[in-house]
């Protein structure tokens, strides 16, 4: 397929250089204990899937990349999680900028209750000093970035929230990627919104990738195995196998992963 | 196993369903009772004069209740201008800062306990702190007295309404790289603006009918009430219970009936334009 020729080809261009390495990462929700020892390397610009069944730690992992999960007391994490060499754990970390590096969808789509425009400018109005015309510049450019400009570059100052779904969705993506991020978090970005939505999400992912690395959660097993470049599959708080998308798919090593793609569990 | 009959479960739904319409009507009938009541000899006082015209004292017949209107204007805007922002403020800690905490349950479980506190209670603690010191009533008194009246169902109710917007908006605006009181102010307080506005308008009608607070407070007067600051002023709720229980003369009593009816209008429609107000934001505009 046109599609698997393409990621092997990504494969061996890419430079192999590792966006964000994790190291003995271990995470708890107040007693429990969510993620251990987990060691993975994200590898610049390429889509890396995580998999795997619900409640196994796919979404934490990733909300440690922003240090999301600080918004609650109760959670912790322990180890080291580099960013580009840097530990993102430590305290001395500007965690605004960090945020602003590493960009994240959720599952649903989160509109702000303000205009189309307004939703876009917001992290440029947070992180830079811009003058009026650059904004506007830099909101189109998102909105182009997102496939979306086409749909609702009449409608800027309609509310964010009166969009479809898949826009809706689509307009997050735009706002997350206009503070011109390295890192694009996805968690479960298209469980949440139609069929046709979900397709041009995973065409517009494809894109972004040219750009960002992206680290996307999915429950959708031919999603991660349509979009993504590298793929680990998760159990249980561990990290059972990490390789190629194609190799996980076609000959994964390990049995319980080949269990769990092929639909034995899970 | 023994099979319940049709019949008894039958009988049983319509039984309940009977008794639960029966209370209802009950409770309407008085509602109806009441506000006919009130809009029937009501509106026999309602005149040019009535609108236009500060209360007179008593054995003159004509005069109006313009002043006691304007007066528990004030007295009300006063209570709001005091007692919302501490009310609005500290409701934002409790559902935003103060998750789980010991200092957040305590200040639950008080605004809870002043919510129960009898308001003539607050009327006389207000008294001793402010009249009794500044040896005079004031309209000032008065709107401080409401505003502990409104301080704790504006605290409760803008936590409620806090508490209702996703947590999934509070992370993509932190996740975007806003601090916390940003994302407080620009995104969370937007989305809940409806609710807060509500919530205000709800203490509103709430204290704007109150009696009891302002008998030793504001007291009454017969003047304008320009002398907010520094004299007793002049308010729809003591005039009513003046000219209805202290009054010898019936052109007063019904025009207790008229001012009853204003409170009563105006708290109706503030009420009112809450619900359509909440309805209209929850159906996403």
């Amino acid at each position: 397929m046109e599609n698997n020729s393409n990621l092997i080809i990504n494969h061996t261009a890419a430079a192999e250089k590792t966006k964000i390495s994790v190291r003995n990462l271990n995470f708890y929700y107040g007693m429990h204990q969510a993620l251990f020892d987990n060691n993975i390397d994200i590898l610049e610009k390429q889509v890396t899937a995580i998999i795997g069944p619900s409640g196994c730690g796919k979404s934490t992992l990733l909300r440690t990349f922003n240090r999301i999960y600080q918004l609650y007391r109760e959670q912790r994490a322990e180890g080291e999680i580099f960013l580009d060499g840097e530990n993102i754990l430590d305290n001395s970390v500007d965690i605004l900028e960090l945020r602003r590096k590493v960009g994240m969808i959720f599952q649903k789509p989160t509109p702000f209750p303000m205009s189309v425009f307004d939703n876009v400018a917001y992290p440029l109005k947070l992180h830079f000093s811009l003058s009026k015309s650059e904004i506007i510049d830099h909101v189109e450019k998102a909105l182009r970035g997102a496939s979306l400009w086409d749909e609702v570059k009449d409608k800027l100052k309609k509310s964010g929230m009166a969009l479809s779904g898949g826009q809706q969705q689509r307009l997050c993506i735009a706002r997350a990627i206009a503070g011109e991020p390295e890192v694009l978090l996805m968690d479960e970005p298209t469980s949440a919104i139609d069929p046709v939505g979900t397709l041009k999400v995973e065409d517009l992912i494809e894109e972004l990738k040219q750009e960002f690395t992206i680290v996307i959660v999915t429950h959708n097993m031919q999603q991660a195995a349509r979009i993504s470049d590298y793929t680990a599959f998760y159990f249980q708080g561990k990290i059972i196998e990490f390789d190629i998308t194609e190799k996980i798919f076609t000959s994964p090593a390990n049995k319980q992963t080949e269990d769990y793609i092929t639909g034995r569990f899970g | 196993m023994k099979k319940r009959g049709l019949f008894f479960r039958k009988t049983t739904n319509l039984a309940v369903t009977a008794a639960s319409i029966l209370t209802v009507g009950f409770a309407l009938l008085f509602m109806g009772w009441i506000l006919y009541t009130v809009f029937d000899n009501g509106f026999r006082s309602f005149s040019w004069a009535f609108f236009t015209e500060p209360t007179k004292p008593y054995g003159i017949p004509d005069g109006g209740v313009a002043n006691a209107v304007l007066g528990t204007i004030f007295i009300t805007l006063g209570a709001v201008v005091i007692g919302v922002p501490p009310g609005l403020l500290g409701g934002i800690y409790l559902a935003e800062f103060a998750k789980g905490n010991k200092l957040g349950n305590v200040i639950r479980f008080s605004a809870n306990v002043m919510m129960g506190i009898p308001s003539i209670i607050v009327g006389l603690f207000v008294y001793a702190l402010m009249v009794y010191t500044t040896k005079t009533f004031s309209g000032l008194a008065g709107s401080v007295a409401l505003s502990i009246i409104m301080f704790p169902v504006v605290l409760r109710t803008t936590e409620d309404m806090l508490l209702m917007v996703p947590d999934a908006l509070r992370e993509s605006a932190l996740a975007l790289g806003a601090p916390r009181w940003k994302t407080t102010v620009n995104i969370v307080c937007r989305a809940a603006k409806t609710g807060l506005t509500t919530g205000v308008l709800l203490a509103v009608a709430r204290v704007s009918g109150e009696t009891a607070p302002l008998l030793f407070t504001a007291l009454c007067s017969d003047s304008w009430p320009f002398g907010y600051f520094t004299q007793p002023t002049s308010n729809l709720t003591i005039t009513i219970t003046e000219y209805a229980t202290n009054s010898p003369f019936p052109e007063m009593h019904t025009r207790a009936w008229g001012a009853a009816l204003i409170i009563t209008a105006a708290i109706l429609i503030l009420n009112i334009s809450c619900r359509f107000l909440f309805k209209d934001s929850r159906h996403g505009k």
